[in-house]
């Protein structure tokens, strides 16, 4: 997701001479042609991410549309007070990139996961939440970023994750996708982890269970009219997301089961409980002990299908 | 003439192969920003610190920080080394469901370790809040951070100067890794950290440089740190990022690169050649 985020700046960069990309002495060789298309719209910020926030505020106010990426605790919590009060109070358009998020860094430790982001982010009035499931998702979020008037935070994951959607998909900000369809139940989520649950699916089809998968694309805003219909067609929604299971995909839905009165419908919620993660390693053992990968997946759904 | 300071180097020298092989085996970045620091804390743990690894918890210890949290396989090594815990530990370096990663995690789970860094920016503020502490609490400890330059792009290191300053934490030394990289580039060419210790200086600060390989200028350095009496003290290190590999050395692709099998039988060929 990473190289496809510098390719499409690259090109976006070309066309239009107001996007810049500021980066926090993260991402090396990766923006090599930006620079070469437009080295001082490159600003190599530092190791010093509060300051950088405030200074794509900044710049959005003085009519650029600025792109912040490091790695994901550092573009968000790490400078919290500068996204809320200089980007979202000041309605300044900054694109906000997050990198290497969720659990992609697990073996950097808690330092470096990000698994408050989103719920955190999701407060601040005015900010889209982003966490697009796949490179191609990405690049029609980040061409709709750079158009829409919003501050904008789009959390991706590091590289090679597989593409989820395909040509029919309708993808953008605040758009949601069924990735594939089934009968018995949906698992709704964001992000790569997607992946996982698509495995899932496929494997449960031996058992005669159909089971959907519907990535949301974002939690903020939301596609009020894709969560209706699900509403009308599922009676049991699994939330996936490599996040904390408080304040992400699972409460929204929850909350939005509660706003629209549907209390025959049962959401059981996947996701990193709430602590941190002290015993390290990697990505994939950490979505397994978490019941995360697509095994734990499968077991949500049955036990769920059993009660 | 014996040379006073050979023990120490041999135990740099043992440090040292060991994170190279700990970085190849266990596929852990950051080799450069470990070996330009092993001197500096080889010194602080054989000579400098008093602490008794085993008694770790000793309420008057002094207090260590690595700030540049991304140096922690260099801390781990020279913690098992100095028998804070048993060297075998480390065979779960790396490993799945083990604490010793990338980064130094939360005291409590790797005795000697006082805080959890990784985030640049974080240690060092910490550790002037432990010596305020101590203050407070009329201890006669001192306390210890190592940063690096690039960390020093962050506000907090130059918010905790300024206080330090002010409050003249006289019981505070700040160890600075300068190995003029940092990520991406040049520390100078990226932000205007020179004049470095003048930095310091206006801040308040006692400030000092020297060649952060060379044990004798590492140890007049801290004897003069604590001398000074209402004031606190940084030590400019100037050192090699990659020191003692010299196909590492002040290349800063080391600063992600994993060496490959031939790499590591290079480094340590040159490695054992010291000793
Ligand atoms: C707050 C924060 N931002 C970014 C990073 C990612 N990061 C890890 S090491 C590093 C560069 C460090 O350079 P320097 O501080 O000079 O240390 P060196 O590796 O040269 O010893 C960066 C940007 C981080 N760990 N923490």
């Amino acid at each position: 997701m990473r190289n496809t985020f510098a390719e499409n700046m690259t090109q976006i960069a070309s066309l239009r001479k107001d996007v810049c990309l500021l980066s926090g002495d993260i991402g090396n060789r990766m923006f090599d042609d930006f620079k070469k298309i437009s080295p001082e719209r490159f600003i190599n910020c530092g190791i010093a991410e509060a300051n950088m926030m405030s200074i794509a505020s900044g710049m959005a106010l003085s009519g650029m549309r600025p792109v912040v990426y490091t790695i994901t605790p550092f573009t968000t919590t790490r400078c919290l007070e500068q996204i809320r009060i200089g980007v979202a109070y000041h309605k300044a358009p900054v694109v906000i990139v997050g990198t290497g998020s969720g659990l992609s860094y697990s073996e950097l430790g808690p330092t470096h996961h990000s698994l408050e982001d989103m719920a955190i982010l999701r407060t601040i009035p005015g900010l889209n939440v982003l966490a697009p499931a796949d490179s191609k998702e990405l690049t029609a979020q980040l061409k709709e970023a750079l158009i829409d008037s919003n501050p904008t935070y789009l959390r991706i994951g590091k590289k090679g994750e597989p593409n989820l959607h395909d040509e029919y998909s309708n993808l953008g900000i605040g758009k949601a996708n069924m990735l594939k369809d089934g009968e018995d139940v949906v698992v709704i989520g964001v992000g790569p982890i997607l992946g996982e649950a698509l495995l899932a699916a496929k494997t449960l089809e031996v058992d005669n269970i159909s089971v959907a998968v519907a990535s949301l694309g974002g939690i903020k805003p939301i596609d009020q009219k894709f969560i209706g219909e699900l509403s009308k067609r599922f009676k049991l929604w699994i939330s996936i997301e490599e996040h904390g299971l408080i304040g992400g995909v699972s409460s929204l839905l929850s909350e939005w089961l509660v706003a629209n009165r549907c209390n025959q419908i049962r959401l059981k919620g996947i996701g990193v409980p709430d602590e941190f993660i002290h015993r390290l390693g990697s990505q994939d053992y950490i979505r397994e002990r978490y019941g995360m990968n697509s095994e734990g997946i499968i077991e949500t759904i049955r036990t769920e299908l059993t009660q | 003439m014996p040379d006073k300071y050979n023990n120490l180097k041999v135990i740099s020298n043992l440090i040292r192969k060991r994170i190279v092989e700990t970085s190849a085996n266990s596929k852990i970045p950051h080799l450069g920003s470990c070996l330009s620091c092993v001197d500096i804390l080889v010194y602080l743990y054989w000579k400098e610190l008093r602490i008794d690894p085993d008694f770790s918890e000793d309420p008057d210890r002094d207090r260590f920080i690595l700030s540049k949290g991304h140096a922690s396989p260099a801390w781990i090594q020279v913690l098992a080394e100095r028998g804070f815990f048993p060297i075998t530990k480390l065979l779960e370096f790396g490993k799945d469901g083990s604490i010793f990663h990338e980064h130094p995690p939360i005291p409590g789970y790797i005795p000697g370790i006082e805080a959890a860094t990784g985030s640049l920016g974080h240690g060092f503020p910490m550790a002037l809040g432990m010596a305020i502490s101590h203050k407070v609490q009329a201890k006669n400890t001192r306390c210890y951070a190592l940063l690096s330059d690039g960390e020093c792009n962050e506000g907090t290191i130059w918010e905790a100067a300024m206080l330090a300053g002010s409050k003249k934490v006289s019981h505070l030394t700040a160890i600075i890794d300068f190995n003029k990289w940092q990520a991406t580039g040049r520390s100078k060419e990226i932000m205007a950290i020179d004049p470095l210790a003048d930095k310091w200086i206006a801040f308040g600060w006692h400030a000092q440089e020297i060649d952060g390989h060379n044990f004798d200028e590492i140890s007049k350095s801290l004897l003069s740190a604590k001398l000074e009496k209402d004031r606190p003290s940084v030590i400019i290190a100037h050192t090699i990022k990659g020191k003692g590999v010299s196909f590492m050395e002040d290349d800063n692709n080391w600063h992600y690169r994993i060496p490959n099998a031939d790499e590591l039988q290079a480094a340590l060929e040159e490695l054992e050649s010291y000793s």
